[in-house]
């Protein structure tokens, strides 16, 4: 199998909210998949059609080739969840936690739960409601990882916790992409650990996706140019290539989509040469697109 | 081995390890014959995607700075490379590259330029000198 999901126009309302608007989107087996977008803009909705929690009003949804509302046992069996609101059952003790789950999936590896447990530093006896945040987040991402999922699906993992507890998330993400074949999708806002582990980032914002692909491929068609005009200008003339400009004068700043020579050819065309062009980090990426009045 | 990953430099983080293997090889801090740490070993301890470690591996054994031997690893090349001198230049270019810049900025062409550093190693030179 090459596509762990395949999401074909799909598109989806809240009464006359339009939540997600002709998504398409594949994610390989193997990869690490970033989804990035600022709140509200759809990437919880988008997941929740990946869990089969909500149901496509049109296109498609295939996880593993299949319908999960239609299928939803072969789906979800196969898929590790963590969301930002762990809903773990409070009144059990770890020990009980454990051992329900366990109940539940065939594939739960009783060893590889314990060691993650003692790397963790999880206490078997404690309450579920009385542990800290972050080892409650940390009870959440065993309770996911002890059945060795094919997809490990994360909904902003790492919101509100410490960066100790972020880097165990991370590693966990980091170990389940090295076991061969294995797929990770997580949706972050902190752009910065997307841009360590993800292989490929898709942006979404107002339930359109803006950009998808190959982290790589992003990086190298966004940059920042700083340009010289022959003569000063109030504003810059729009031009394709550029998402947003800055400065004053003779000299502008912007932030530039597409190749090096596509840019050049868009200097030339508005009477400037480029100064510097110089590769721009995923945060400065998403905040150029955000900002982005397209 | 030391790397460092800044992910929020705009380089990216492949290029990162490449180019500071490079250094440290440059600099004798990796000596020839030396073993690479393991992709895996190495994507746990950045906290990095280990594929982004593999394209660093395949980019150095490109250019010749590290080799891999069969079954055994990845290890610092041993064939006296020329990389410690053209990594000098490499350095020297991002220098003369932000001298260009600012020449530009300030409406200086290159032949003054030239001139001005030619005149300043005549001076330096000559107080040498004295």
């Amino acid at each position: 199998m090459q596509n762990v999901v395949e999401i074909s126009g799909l598109t989806r309302r809240f009464r006359d909210q339009v939540a997600l608007d002709n998504v398409k989107l594949t994610v390989p087996a193997g990869s690490v998949f970033g989804l990035v977008g600022e709140n509200g803009a759809g990437k919880t909705t988008l997941i929740k059609h990946i869990l089969g929690s909500l149901k496509a009003q049109q296109g498609s949804v295939r996880v593993f080739g299949i319908d999960p509302v239609a299928d939803p046992v072969n789906v979800l069996g196969r898929i590790g969840y963590v969301s930002e609101e762990s809903d773990l059952p409070a009144w059990m003790t770890v020990d009980e936690l454990m051992k329900y789950m366990r109940a539940f999936y065939k594939s739960w590896d009783e060893s590889y739960a314990e060691s993650l447990r003692r790397d963790f530093d999880i206490d078997r006896k404690a309450i579920v409601k009385n542990l800290s945040k972050g080892q409650r987040a940390r009870a959440g991402l065993l309770t996911a990882l002890a059945y060795r999922p094919e997809l490990l699906l994360l909904d902003e993992p790492s919101a509100g916790l410490d960066p100790v507890v972020r880097r165990d998330i991370l590693a966990a993400v980091i170990r389940t992409i090295a076991d061969e074949g294995r797929t990770v999708i997580f949706s972050s806002h902190l752009l910065t650990e997307v841009e360590r582990v993800a292989d490929y980032v898709t942006m979404i914002k107002r339930g359109r996706i803006v950009f998808s692909g190959p982290l790589d491929d992003i990086k190298a068609t966004h940059r920042k140019v700083s340009f010289r005009f022959d003569a000063a200008v109030d504003t810059p003339p729009a031009s394709p290539v550029v998402l947003h400009w800055e400065g004053s004068g003779k000299e502008w700043t912007a932030f530039c989509t597409g190749s090096l020579a596509e840019v050049d050819a868009a200097a030339k065309s508005m009477g400037a040469v480029i100064v510097t062009a110089a590769s721009a980090s995923l945060d400065d990426i998403f905040v150029a697109q955000a900002t982005s009045r397209r | 081995m030391q790397i460092h990953i800044a992910p929020d430099d705009g380089v990216p983080i492949y290029l990162q390890i490449v180019n500071q293997v490079k250094y440290l090889v440059a600099s004798g801090r990796l000596e020839p014959g030396e073993e690479m740490p393991p992709i895996r070993v190495l994507a746990d301890r950045l906290i990095v995607n280990p594929n982004t470690v593999a394209r660093a591996y395949r980019e150095l054994e490109t250019a010749g700075i590290v080799e891999k031997r069969r079954t055994a690893g990845t290890f610092v090349s041993t064939n006296g490379s020329p990389l410690a001198r053209s990594e000098q230049v490499k350095i020297l270019t991002q220098r003369v590259d932000t001298l260009l810049a600012e020449a530009r900025q300030l409406d200086f062409s290159v032949d003054e330029v030239v001139d001005l550093i030619k005149q300043r190693n005549f001076d330096m030179r000559a107080s040498a000198k004295e």
